[in-house]
């Protein structure tokens, strides 16, 4: 009989669950930072977009042969110009524009997608995931990209603050509001293309959302939801590729439920005794 | 007092999309004084403090703060509060603390003689005891002294405040009034947009009437008659006189 000490260690001994592992543990860490600032922005919906544009991008790469992770990122930052530039010229409400670049993007990649059939399944692993067909190269990748987002989250972390939390206020400082949000969604963008194998483009935001989310419940300030957020998305990755390898379901699926999970288990201990006990107010009747 | 005015605004004129705003706003306020900018929702309040501020372009007009063009960096700004986010996890401390982002330049992080500063100024404003509060769990009146107290760290001469006194109670409005008096007492100029008649009419040394035009400037017991209140308000506005103080009501 295994022990339980065999068990929690037997996946790791196999390489590319290692690999897997570190692909997503890079990706979340990476994609729970950027994601305080979508949670505290409101702009979930931004953080859904942008990995739908960069398909575009990686669909087209993968037809020129080119490399997939620059493709996704140039599309993805071109997307989130022209969704900035619609949004801003006051010719439509933000999430209009959003609305309008991600369809057209996303729909783009598919139409690339289809011009060769049987390219579409292997493009199908950049939309679902698939951590576990994760090569050293890929890893490196991700972590140069990744490191080169957290590295401009902590050198503009001041503007990137102040914005978020008074952009009226940030302006009369004299800080560029403008190009600050504009960077901020090329972060999102660069997420998107971190966590492409990890979790693919439909589950990207529920990396940038749900540890973020998680951690405002419990923290006082902002470093602090930061850690915190990472906390939850290292957690996730390792519960999630456990569950995967022993349960036999998709390893991209079960890292975000387990975060989902997470979340909810916080909630209740956070707000469950009130949630619960809240009754409905008495309506007269 | 040097005496050049602590702000000179001349014939400004600004809008949104071919809408008129401001129409040729011309008004002096000196170094030193507790000024109301006072008018009804939609007179152009807003607009005009954000054009002084070089936040919104005006389509002419001239603006000098101390006797020079306008430099944002001079005057402490707060913003009509609906436009912040309290939902986030921020301390007193922080909010006090970006008062001195705009001196220190891109790249820059605050550095000790930032924080002893941001201290200074909540001290200022007796927040100093709650610095490592959470904004949310501080009270509306205490909030609004945060905010004062990140006008303060700028270090700035002028301060430009919207609608400070908005859903406050009237003990918190009072202890806000007094602030500002006191800040007045130290040598600061601060220009406040208000539709409180009242407290205007009992504090303020000097005031603004707008309605997208100057109705009048001057001092509060010069300027405050029913013809300026009428032609400020217009409909808007019932006048009861009480024993010499004029009540609004909307």
């Amino acid at each position: 009989m295994l022990s339980i000490a065999d068990a929690l260690a037997e996946p790791w001994r196999l390489e590319f669950m290692q690999r897997a592992l570190l692909a997503t543990a890079l990706a979340s860490a990476t994609a729970s930072v950027v994601g305080c600032y979508v949670v505290l922005r409101g702009m979930a919906f931004l953080g859904d977009a942008l990995p739908h544009a960069a398909f575009s991008g990686v669909a087209a790469a993968f037809l020129l042969g080119g490399n997939v992770y620059l493709g996704g990122a140039v599309a993805a930052a071109l997307s989130s110009l022209l969704m900035g530039l619609l949004g801003r010229r006051g010719l439509l409400k933000h999430d209009t524009a959003v609305g309008v670049v991600l369809a057209m993007a996303f729909a783009l990649g598919l139409l690339l997608a289809s011009r060769r059939a049987n390219y579409a399944v292997n493009l199908s692993s950049f939309i679902f995931g698939s951590p576990l067909a994760v090569s050293w190269g890929d890893i490196w990748a991700v972590a140069a990209i990744g490191g080169g987002v957290l590295a401009l989250v902590a050198l503009f972390w001041k503007e990137l603050l102040v914005t978020t939390y008074d952009p009226a206020m940030a302006a009369a400082l004299g800080i560029p509001v403008a190009m600050v949000e504009q960077g901020l969604m090329l972060a999102v963008a660069l997420c998107a293309v971190v966590a492409l194998k990890a979790v693919g483009i439909v589950l990207v935001m529920a990396l940038l959302v749900v540890p973020a989310a998680t951690a405002q419940l419990l923290a006082r300030s902002l470093p602090a939801m930061m850690a915190m957020a990472v906390g939850v998305g290292l957690l996730s990755s390792l519960l999630g590729l456990y569950t995967a390898y022993y349960a036999d379901v998709s390893p991209s699926a079960s890292v975000v439920l387990t975060a989902a999970a997470l979340f909810f288990l916080v909630l209740l201990g956070r707000r469950g005794p009130r949630l619960l006990l809240r009754r409905a107010p008495w309506t007269g009747r | 007092m040097s005496g050049v005015p602590a702000l000179l605004v001349e014939d400004l004129w600004a809008g949104y999309d071919g809408h008129i705003a401001l129409e040729s706003v011309s008004f002096v306020i000196e170094e030193g004084c507790l000024a109301g900018l006072v008018g009804p929702n939609g007179s152009g309040k807003s607009t005009l403090l954000r054009a002084i501020l070089g936040l919104h372009r005006p389509w002419r007009g001239l603006v000098l703060v101390f006797g020079r063009p306008a430099d944002r960096r001079q005057m402490g700004y707060m913003p009509q509060v609906e436009v912040a986010d309290w939902a986030m996890p921020i301390t007193a401390l922080d909010v006090a603390l970006m008062g001195r982002y705009g001196r220190l330049g891109l790249l820059r992080r605050p550095g000790r003689r930032d924080r002893e500063k941001a201290m200074e100024a909540l001290d200022r404003v007796g927040m100093a005891h709650k610095a490592r509060c959470r904004l949310q769990e501080l009270s509306g009146g205490e909030q609004r002294r945060v905010l004062i107290a990140r006008a303060l760290a700028q270090e700035a001469r002028l301060l430009l405040l919207d609608e400070p006194f908005a859903g406050l109670d009237a003990p918190a409005q009072h202890e806000l009034l007094h602030l500002f008096q006191g800040l007045r007492g130290e040598g600061r100029t601060l220009l406040v947009a208000t539709h409180d008649l009242t407290c205007v009419a009992t504090h303020f040394d000097h005031a603004v009437f707008l309605n997208r035009r100057v109705v009048a400037f001057g001092p509060t017991g010069e300027v405050l008659n029913e013809d300026v209140l009428q032609k400020t308000f217009q409909r808007h506005l019932l006048l009861v006189r009480e024993g010499g103080i004029y009540a609004e009501h909307s």
